[in-house]
């Protein structure tokens, strides 16, 4: 089980979290102007990476807040938790 | 007759004598003997029968690694099956069967299957029995009756289990030297410390093996430092208890056997404990496995690991034979030929593989009277078939590819074997570490950490006491330091400890004639996994050691492989030509050992199964003789049949009282929030389809929600309370989804609009009062709200007072009849309900359940989302494109305009009418266009609802039908599971009152 650090509440286990997937996925603003092919993009493709991810979590049974975590997909290893709006920290996605 | 107990000694309590049955028959023991301590003190050899060939088999190991003393421990709802004698502790009463053999494991009837051996080779299974695959169902049964494997329980288990949280600053596995040096260390710090031990007696090789530490004997060392860790406040000592499981983030599974060693019926504890543990470091001092030799007839009773020899003699005071030989290719069990000698026990020789084993231990066994040290020889063969009688002994050329010379036969009955040793490297490598091959100590070793963990003593590969007992210490201090501690100086100790020379690795002891004619040479002794299977799989073109695994299930039993996984890999290695650790391991998974379904589930069964949700209008159903229905979590009235009534009558009767006269239903179970803020209109624009700007105060309105692909999600009536406020409703099970799907675009995408949802859900009681006369019904409870048909129009709502409390009316309706919803604070659900049926009474108010319900929406055609849609439909499929805004975006729009959701041919929602009137379909039935064609036949689509209708006096249905509204009067046909073809005619998904008017009356 993973342990989570909340940017609200702090570190917590992972049965109190929901998993939101790849987190930086802009709604577009004209959803119009898109062609299918584009529209499918932005709502099916997702990257699925060996290593470091961006991914939205939710304090679903706590604060209730979404944030974001960048989580090494081979080692679980949770390398950065920042919140909705901040930067993305620099992660280098190499290791 | 205890005829192999030692008058003396032992770790036993000779005061306390226990009765226990083997088999049905009554022997006894003493407390501190495991079950196999005390059916070896019996002299019982044979306790099982191997699952392929059935050939008879006796106690191997000492602990966790034993594979063939499986045994059915109790009876009725406590039973458990394939427990390890080794691992159980004895107490009073136990009982105890064979599990693997029928009639005995003396006489076993399925033994002849060991004569025609030749025919069950290596992926026997797959060849033979899974073609063809129709026929595997008959021959599974009989392969399953005699595999045999124990059986469950039958009955509801008496005891009861727990689960418990924990978390500590170091974790330390396993109580041997090692992990007690760690622990002192650590725990001196004053960091929170947690010593387990999967034994119930904390002290690891210290109980089997002599030793001096720092100028004491090791017990005197061991019984010291327990009351020093038993006096540090921080320091935990768990023993029973196994962890079996290292999971991410140092997070740990370990099973408490509570009270599995009191006789059966003290249950005032629990029997087993789940612990759940996060620990900011892990100090792993697992210890290490003999490994067995590979060589003709391993298997046979008698031949048994050199250090379970040590262990039953020094523990447990038992003599597990009189005349043995000993048979290594290292050091430490000449250990245990000198144990042997002590005890009694006659030992004849020590065939050792090495040609010139040197130092201080095997001078010791050579000062010994009587043992012949047989140099640079194997034992290639074993005497005997229920006993071992002899071994066959021949010398080992120089490559050990072949025997060099003639075999001598020498007469035991007990070979105490070592391979060498595996350290238990399970949980290390569960952590996502990865097991290394170390050449030079002829075993995987860790590798690097890969969470904050670290191995000490002989899980580590160092197998020495002294290293150990450093290295544990230094272990501990390092541990608390990292978790935030100021361990002061490192400690060393001082130990007497005989140096031990090197091994030589054999991983097969060649036979006389091929391996593939050879008697049987098992690894895998619980699988019947022979070295001829695993070379057989080799030379079929299995490369890989997880392919072959599976190939010959070696590994696959309840062990795991403990004994047989690194020799099965070394001579997989060998036959393919590559270095002894190239093919690496398997994977090593949790459970280290197995975990009862019992402890996992803990107290979370029955009514604690899942959370129950009523509402506040409960105890009136229930004292109403409702019948309820599960819709989520939540217990709804289903129909309330009165005296004499069958479901079907009751619901009839419940929906000609909506449609005739008055009828009740608790709504209360509807997901409810209250959306609020300057932006609440705003946002309800963008989560529904069509527009609520201008939705007026007082006014309702009925929304979709969809998802972002544009399938309907949810749907619901909406009320605006004020300016900035809504009071929302969702479907009953979509009330928590619809909620974080709101608070997700809200925080994520929409974080500049100013809105808050809140969930009252629980807050309010919500009656709703349907038919003709509700108008009538309410105007007797609530004087301060004009329920006039024009000045209270349909879709909208006041606020007053009904039966006395401050109430919200709405004026909506999922029946099609004039109907009010009646919201009050849910503690006030109850006496408002009853004051309703009160003043409903004279005209015969009746109470109706969620069956009706359906029955009435179906008559309108109203969908249910989640009944009548499946998360592929959209608006346009459910015949809603008038709820579809052309004037903003929202949530889902873009997708409907793509060419997958504009096909002619999506499912669309229709009306069914069967033939015949009275014949209601089944939901779920597949419908297509002609049954008699070739199979498969086409579908076309599926009934989604299904009812009969009282007021229509018919039955009708709603489906989806593949471009079905272009299709009405069409005829389709549902082929039913018992042969029969119904009939029914496509028509409009609207019933009853097509015009609407009733609901506006
Ligand atoms: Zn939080």
């Amino acid at each position: 089980m993973l342990h989570i650090e909340c940017p609200w509440c702090g570190p917590r286990d992972q049965s109190e979290f929901s998993y939101g997937g790849e987190a930086h996925i802009v709604r577009p603003t004209d959803p119009d102007a898109l062609s299918d092919e584009q529209w499918a993009d932005y709502l099916f493709m997702r990257a699925n990476p060996k290593g470091k991810h961006r991914e939205q979590w939710c304090h679903s049974a706590g604060c209730r807040r979404w944030f974001n975590v960048v989580r090494d997909t081979v080692s679980y290893e949770i390398v950065a938790v920042y919140r909705v709006g901040e930067t993305p920290p620099e992660v280098d996605d190499a290791d | 007759m205890q005829i192999r107990r030692l008058p003396s000694g032992g770790r036993i309590d000779r005061e306390t004598p226990l009765t226990f049955s083997f088999n049905g028959r009554a022997y006894t023991g003493y407390t501190g003997d495991t079950l196999a301590s005390a059916l070896l003190a019996n002299g019982i050899g044979v306790l099982a029968r191997s699952f392929k060939y059935h050939r008879p088999r006796g106690i191997v190991g000492s602990g966790a690694e034993e594979p063939n003393a499986l045994l059915q421990l109790g009876r009725g709802g406590s039973t458990l099956p394939n427990q390890r004698a080794t691992q159980v502790e004895l107490h009073d009463g136990l009982v105890a069967e064979s599990v693997n053999c029928w009639p005995s494991p003396q006489f076993d009837v399925a033994a002849v299957t060991g004569l025609f051996a030749k025919l069950l080779p290596a992926g026997f299974y797959y060849k033979t029995f899974m073609w063809p695959q129709r026929w595997w169902h008959t021959y599974e049964r009989f392969i399953r009756r005699a595999a045999g494997l124990g059986h469950c329980p039958r009955a509801p288990d008496p005891n009861y289990y727990e689960k418990t949280n924990a978390s500590c600053d170091v974790l330390v596995v396993g109580a041997g030297p090692a992990g007690i040096a760690a622990a002192l260390a650590a725990g001196k710090s004053g960091a929170r410390v947690l010593l387990v031990d999967e034994q119930s007696e904390l002290g690891g090789s210290l109980l089997f093996r002599d030793a001096q530490i720092g100028g004491d004997s090791g017990d005197v060392w061991l019984q010291d430092s327990l009351a020093v860790l038993r006096d540090t406040p921080e320091v935990t000592l768990l023993p029973r208890t196994t962890v079996f499981g290292y999971y991410s983030h140092n997070w740990l599974g370990m099973l408490e056997r509570v009270t599995d060693h009191l006789p059966d019926g003290d249950r005032s504890q629990p029997r087993q404990r789940l612990w759940r543990v996060r620990a900011r470091q892990v100090i792993l001092a697992t210890g290490a496995i003999e490994r067995p030799l590979v060589f003709c007839n391993n298997d046979r009773p008698g031949v048994m690991l050199a250090s379970a020899v040590s262990t039953y003699i020094k523990r447990y005071a038992v003599r597990p034979g009189t005349r043995a030989v000993v048979f290594t290719n290292n050091d430490s069990a000449y250990l245990s030929a000198l144990d042997m000698q002590q005890a009694g026990v006659a030992v004849t020789a020590v065939v050792d593989a090495r040609d010139n084993p040197q130092g201080p231990i095997i001078d010791a066994v050579n000062a010994q009277q009587g043992i012949e040290i047989i140099r640079g020889a194997v034992v290639h063969d074993v005497l005997g078939h229920k006993r071992v009688h002899g071994v066959k002994v021949a010398p080992l050329d120089a490559a050990a590819a072949a025997l060099s010379g003639s075999s001598r036969a020498l007469d035991c009955d007990l070979l105490a074997v070592s391979g060498g040793w595996n350290p238990t490297v399970h949980l290390h490598a569960q952590s996502g570490a990865r097991a290394v091959f170390n050449e030079q100590r002829g075993c995987f070793v860790p590798g690097q950490p890969v969470q904050s963990e670290r191995s000490v003593g002989a899980c580590s590969g160092e197998f020495a006491l002294k290293p150990s007992l450093d290295a544990g210490a230094a272990a501990g201090a390092d541990a608390a330091r990292e978790a935030g501690f100021k361990p002061g100086r490192k400690r060393t100790y001082k130990v007497q400890d005989a140096e031990q020379g090197p091994a030589r690795l054999v991983w097969r002891i060649p036979a006389r004639t091929r391996v593939s004619r050879a008697a049987k040479q098992f690894v895998d002794l619980q699988n019947d996994t022979t070295a001829a299977d695993l070379e057989l799989a080799v030379r079929e073109g299995f490369r890989s050691i997880e392919h072959i695994k599976r190939y010959t299930a070696l590994g696959f039993g309840t062990d795991q492989g403990k004994l047989g996984n690194i020799n099965g890999m070394a001579i997989v290695a060998a036959a393919l030509g590559e270095n002894t650790g190239g093919p690496g391991t398997t994977t090593f998974r949790p459970a280290y050992t197995p975990v009862t379904f019992g402890a996992i589930v803990g107290r979370e069964i029955g009514d604690r199964f899942a959370p129950i949700r009523k509402t506040a209008m409960h105890p009136w159903h229930e004292a109403h003789g409702a019948e309820f229905e599960d819709v989520g979590q939540w217990k709804r009235p289903w129909f309330y049949p009165q005296p004499g009534e069958d479901m079907r009558q009751a619901v009839n009767r419940e929906c000609l009282a909506a449609r005739n006269d008055v009828a009740i239903m608790d709504g209360s179970t509807l997901g409810k929030i209250d959306v609020r803020g300057p932006d609440a209109a705003e946002f309800l624009n963008r989560v529904y389809t069509n527009g609520w700007s201008k939705l007026a105060v007082g006014r309702c309105r009925y929304g979709l929600m969809l998802g972002e692909d544009g399938m309907v999600m949810d749907d619901g009536v909406s009320a605006r309370l004020a300016e900035d406020r809504f009071y929302m409703t969702t479907t009953t099970g979509g009330a928590a989804a619809v909620l974080g799907w709101m608070e997700r675009w809200l925080q994520t995408e929409w974080p500049h609009l100013k809105v808050h949802f809140t969930s009252v859900t629980d807050q309010w009681a919500t009656i709703g009062v349907v038919g003709p006369k509700s108008r009538e019904v309410l105007g007797k409870l609530c004087s301060d709200i004009d329920f006039d048909r024009d000045s209270f129009p349909f879709m909208s709502f006041r606020e007053g007072t009904v039966a006395g409390v401050g109430a919200r009316v709405f004026r909506i309706s999922f029946s099609g009849e004039l109907a009010y919803e009646i919201n009050v604070p849910a503690n006030y659900g109850q006496s408002v309900w009853q004051a309703a049926m009160a003043a409903g009474a004279e005209f015969d108010i009746t109470p109706y359940g969620t069956e009706a319900m359906h029955v009435l929406r179906a008559e309108k055609g109203f969908v249910i989302v989640g009944q009548d849609t499946d998360g592929s439909m959209t608006p346009a499929d459910l015949g809603m494109d008038w709820i579809l805004s052309r004037q903003k975006d929202y949530i889902g729009r873009r997708s409907l305009a793509r060419s997958d959701c504009v096909r002619a041919d999506r499912k669309q929602l229709v009306g069914l009418l069967t033939e015949q009137p009275d014949q209601v379909l089944p939901e779920g039935a597949q419908l297509v266009d002609d049954a008699q064609v070739t199979r498969p036949v086409p579908m076309i689509g599926h009934v989604t609802s299904s009812y009969f209708s009282a007021c229509l006096q018919r039955s009708i249905a709603l489906a989806v039908v593949k471009g079905g509204r272009q299709r009405t009067g069409d005829t389709v046909r549902a082929p039913l599971a018992d042969g029969s073809v119904v009939q029914a005619t496509i028509v409009s998904p609207v019933f009853y009152d097509p015009e609407g008017d009733r609901q506006h009356a």
